[in-house]
């Protein structure tokens, strides 16, 4: 008997082949006739006019093609880079929108800004090229972080932003707020930093842009979690190509994590810059210092939150004040990342009747901020599990205590927050149960015990999270200021021979599609697994798509491959019927055999297609051909949740923190594939364990240099930070979802670093900001001794 | 330019090459063997890790010439007669990749691993020697497996 294939198979990934053997294709592995190499000119300053580029020099350098500034693509109306999402303020006004040009014209706003280009025939001749180029700065002073930069005489960055803010926002019940805080039996309070991060996908960021005079048609090959995405505001904004005259392919991405969601400058002059050239396609491949600088960071708020409970610890109301960093410029998603994605998941699990959040984004003299594995939800998760800890030890209640006092109970789904959103589901007792049974809780204190001997200091955290998958439906996030639809589809294409090739809209840079897909197409439609080939990531070749991010793909874009596989059925029943002389009606539908009810006969999918394709004999009023579209436009967004518990030991000599314990459990919907899930989960762990532990993006505050632009630099997580992870799932689906799904792709980054920082907290008994760094654990141990010492 | 010989994979190839060449570089754009990825510029996160004469290096810290008259082998030497070698059988069997960029790397540091430390090469040895490869996709849990796995059956 075959090894299972179907929905919920653990199934080895098919695309493992080509990457386990060297054969995977990214874009540093193409190359085109007669390419050209590119070499771009960043600013080493944070802030400064540009005052004279001269380019004499490194034009008459052998090889060089082309030298181009800002000023030649604003000469040629090339549009600049967008927000995708505008955020009404507090006093009705849209965000303030800066332009962000494709190259730096006039002033240079972070260190790595792009300023020019060097084009040559080969990558040693344009890094030559760029090397001579002549550039005159004249500095400006900088503003680096917050809230220094909300200062009444902080440097300014945009005449459009006056004071540096990019927008004051609001979201909940101001008065009701301060009502129940002035009737609270205690107020919990905590200032935290969400430290800000680089994303850094293995993968660098690569671009070649192909121009072809004969067609008219430009080709870009880039490291794009969304082509279809980048096709359009390639098109509809920077106006680069009419969108049918222009072709995005994403092949084989390694990692995005959120950062290769946006369009780039980068992208932008390849593909400009070859057509200038006459056609000869134009290649750039970033190196790792190019990724620390430019692309897009993650996190970086500032926040001061209060919970107030009454006397049993009831929450009572929650009252966030925050301010988000944004960069020097806004992308894509900069926006709706601490607004729509962070405030509204601030009543996490619990019953908090009244919550009211205040955000201030703010402009810096530093690289862009935007969506990060989990964007805003990791934020949230991190203020309110930490504020909830806090709070237990503050009143004495024991910590799983309080949060079941405050639990949203599972028989009140639908359940409507203060804060907009409304949860479909979820059961989170049962997770938190499991949790403590799989980590043992009730043996703990015997753990700590035994690490005390032996001069440990033992600690327990947990994270109790919910998060918001697959943003939608469309018209709720155009009515919150989205520029997009937020639906996917998928195009199910039958061979007349009877296998199928799915055309989805959604993008694997790691997930596994080409798998999963596959098993939910088998599955559904009965067609040998084997016999389904998946077909992503080029807007040649894949009808519309809006790409992957936000853990969309298994909801949003699983479900439009349900939708397609139901035309598939309902059509295939239309030409089984004609085939076995039956009416529609008498048509029973299983594991692709259509058979007439109560009889024996019946039909397979792959006579069904071939008839379909051969129509000789053929239903009337029944199109030829077997190939279905689904655009799925979900209801609502999915709600994973989940329990994390953390376990460490901390050396109050060393300051080090060792991770003993992990556990995680899981509320995915229904799982495709639980090989696959658990990995995504292994892998959000990781990127939350660094952001507790290892990984701070350093900007220096008076020079705006980044000082943490390597790998020798910024301290990425590695095998032995981290421990073997328990994790697992339940499968409690999602009632809105044409699967049950609910996405997985973040869940172990939002709720993470909270479980790992209250570990910590409960082993020193002091609060610190991540991430928990030897020096720091050991500072916050030793602080009063060390001061007392001084003295 | 200097002359550089050397067997990949068995094979062996002579190519007239600048002397500042990187091995990385001669793999990837003189041979196309575009399996040795580059993933950084700091020699860290070791996505461009080969075998010359059956120990692991990082190709983008040695110069082509340095590789002249050794024998290299890169990932896409691994498999033989379209037999999977059981170290990449192993990580496929255990999701030990994603996006599969840092996986060449990866698994060819893990054949010298198992190589040095026997079959029964332990978790914690395994999590200390992959210091030197970064991977950003899978927490490294099913890297660990597999790896384990595949030293077992090696």
């Amino acid at each position: 008997m075959n090894a299972p294939t179907g929905i919920g198979a653990a199934v080895p990934r098919r695309e493992d082949q080509r990457f386990i053997t060297g054969k995977g294709r990214y874009v540093d592995d193409l190359n085109r006739a007669g390419q050209l190499h590119a070499v771009f000119v960043r600013s080493p300053h944070a802030h400064a006019r540009i005052a004279k580029i001269d380019s004499s020099a490194a034009k008459a350098l052998p090889g060089v093609k082309a030298i181009y500034t800002g000023e030649d693509i604003a000469a040629d109306k090339v549009g600049g880079l967008i927000c995708g999402w505008v955020v009404t303020d507090k006093h009705g006004q849209p965000h303030r929108n800066p332009p962000h040009p494709v190259l730096a014209h006039g002033k240079v706003r972070h260190v790595g800004e792009l300023v020019a280009v060097a084009i040559a025939e080969t990558l040693a001749q344009a890094r030559d090229a760029a090397e001579a180029l002549d550039i005159d700065y004249e500095p400006l002073p900088a503003t680096i972080d917050l809230p220094k930069t909300f200062a009444e005489d902080a440097p300014q960055l945009h005449e459009e932003a006056p004071g540096n803010l990019c927008y004051d926002w609001e979201v909940g019940d101001r008065e009701g707020v301060e009502q129940a805080f002035s009737e609270a039996a205690h107020i919990a309070k905590v200032d935290l930093v969400n430290n800000r991060l680089i994303p850094n996908a293995m993968e660098p960021r690569a671009a070649i842009g192909e121009y072809d005079s004969g067609t008219d048609e430009l080709v870009l090959y880039t490291t794009s979690q969304n082509p279809h995405v980048t096709r359009l505001i390639l098109s509809a904004f920077i106006g680069i190509a009419p969108e049918h005259k222009l072709r995005v392919v994403a092949p084989d991405v390694g990692g995005g994590f959120g950062s290769k969601i946006y369009t780039y400058g980068e992208e932008v002059t390849c593909l400009w810059a070859s057509r200038k050239l006459g056609g000869r396609p134009v290649k750039w491949v970033a190196e790792r210092g190019e990724s620390f600088l430019s692309d897009a960071h993650g996190r970086d708020h500032v926040t001061h939150a209060e919970l107030a409970l009454d006397k049993d610890g009831k929450f009572l109301a929650l009252r966030v004040k925050t301010m988000a960093n944004m960069g020097a410029y806004l992308q894509v998603f900069s926006t709706c990342v601490p607004t729509y994605l962070y405030a509204c998941l601030l009543a996490g699990q619990y019953l908090t009747p009244k919550i009211f959040c205040e955000v201030r984004a703010g402009f810096t003299n530093t690289n862009c901020v935007d969506a990060y594995r989990g964007a805003g939800r990791p934020e949230a998760t991190y203020v309110v599990e930490r504020l909830v800890e806090i709070a237990a030890r503050d009143m004495g209640i024991e910590k799983t205590e309080i949060r079941r006092r405050n639990f949203i109970p599972s028989e009140s789904f639908p359940y409507e927050t203060p804060v907009l959103m409304t949860y479909d589901s979820g059961n989170f007792p049962r997770l938190l149960d499991r949790g403590l049974e799989m980590i043992d809780y009730k043996g703990f204190p015997a753990r700590k015990q035994e690490a005390e001997r032996r001069g440990k200091l033992r600690g327990i955290g947990l994270s109790c999270f919910i998060e918001a998958c697959g943003l939608a439906p469309s018209a709720v996030i155009g009515a919150l200021g989205g520029g997009v639809g937020q639906w996917e589809s998928a195009n199910i294409k039958f061979n007349p021979t009877g296998s199928v090739t799915l055309y989805t809209g959604s993008h694997s840079h790691g997930q596994g599609h080409e798998t999963v897909f596959a098993q939910i197409v088998s599955d559904l439609l009965g067609v040998p697994y084997e016999n389904i080939e998946v077909a992503h990531g080029d807007t040649g070749i894949v009808p519309f798509g809006m790409g992957t991010y936000g853990s969309r793909s298994g909801p949003v874009g699983g479900g439009a491959v349900k939708l397609a596989a139901d035309k598939v059925i309902a059509k295939a029943k239309k030409i089984a019927a004609h085939m076995l002389e039956a009416s529609e009606g008498d048509i029973e539908h299983e594991s692709g055999t259509y058979k007439v009810a109560g009889t024996d006969k019946s039909v397979n999918i792959a006579q069904i297609a071939f008839t379909a394709y051969v129509p000789h004999s053929y239903p009337e009023g029944v199109e030829p051909g077997l190939d279905e579209t689904g655009f799925f436009d979900p209801l609502n967004f999915t709600f994973p949740s989940g329990t994390y518990i953390a376990e460490v030991e901390v050396d109050p000599d060393t300051g080090i923190v060792t991770l003993v314990d992990w556990v995680a459990v899981d509320d995915f919907g229904i799982v495709m594939n639980p090989l696959i899930v658990d990995g995504q989960v292994h892998g959000g762990i990781a990127q939350g364990v660094g952001q507790a532990l290892l990984e701070q993006c350093v900007y220096d505050k008076e020079s705006g240099q980044l000082l943490t632009g390597s790998y020798m630099d910024y301290c990425m997580p590695r095998a032995d930070d981290l421990p073997a992870l328990r994790v697992e799932t339940t499968d409690m689906p999602c009632p809105h979802n044409p699967l049950g799904v609910k996405g997985c792709g973040e869940a172990g980054a939002i709720a993470s670093p909270a479980a790992l920082m209250n570990a910590i907290v409960d082993a020193i008994g002091k609060d610190i900001d991540m991430p928990a760094t030897p020096e720091k654990v050991w500072r916050a141990i030793h602080g009063g001794r060390m001061a007392a010492a001084a003295e | 330019m200097a002359s550089v010989t050397m067997t990949v994979n068995g094979e062996s190839v002579t190519r007239e090459v600048e002397p500042r060449m990187l091995l990385v570089q001669f793999l990837r754009e003189e041979l196309r063997l575009t399996g040795t990825h580059v993933g950084c510029d700091t020699s860290q996160c070791g996505a461009c890790v080969v075998h010359v004469d059956g120990k692991s290096i990082k190709a983008c810290t040695m110069l082509a010439s340095q590789a002249s008259g050794k024998a290299v082998t890169t990932i896409e030497g691994l498999a033989k007669n379209g037999e999977l070698h059981p170290m990449q059988a192993a990580f496929r069997e255990h999701h030990g990749l994603q996006c599969g960029f840092c996986t060449p790397g990866m698994i060819m540091s893990a054949l010298d691993i198992v190589q040095r430390h026997g079959s029964n090469v332990q978790e914690k040895t395994i999590r200390e020697e992959l210091e030197g490869n970064l991977c950003r996709c899978t927490g490294y849990h099913n890297i660990v497996k597999a790896i384990q796995a595949a030293a077992a059956s090696m």
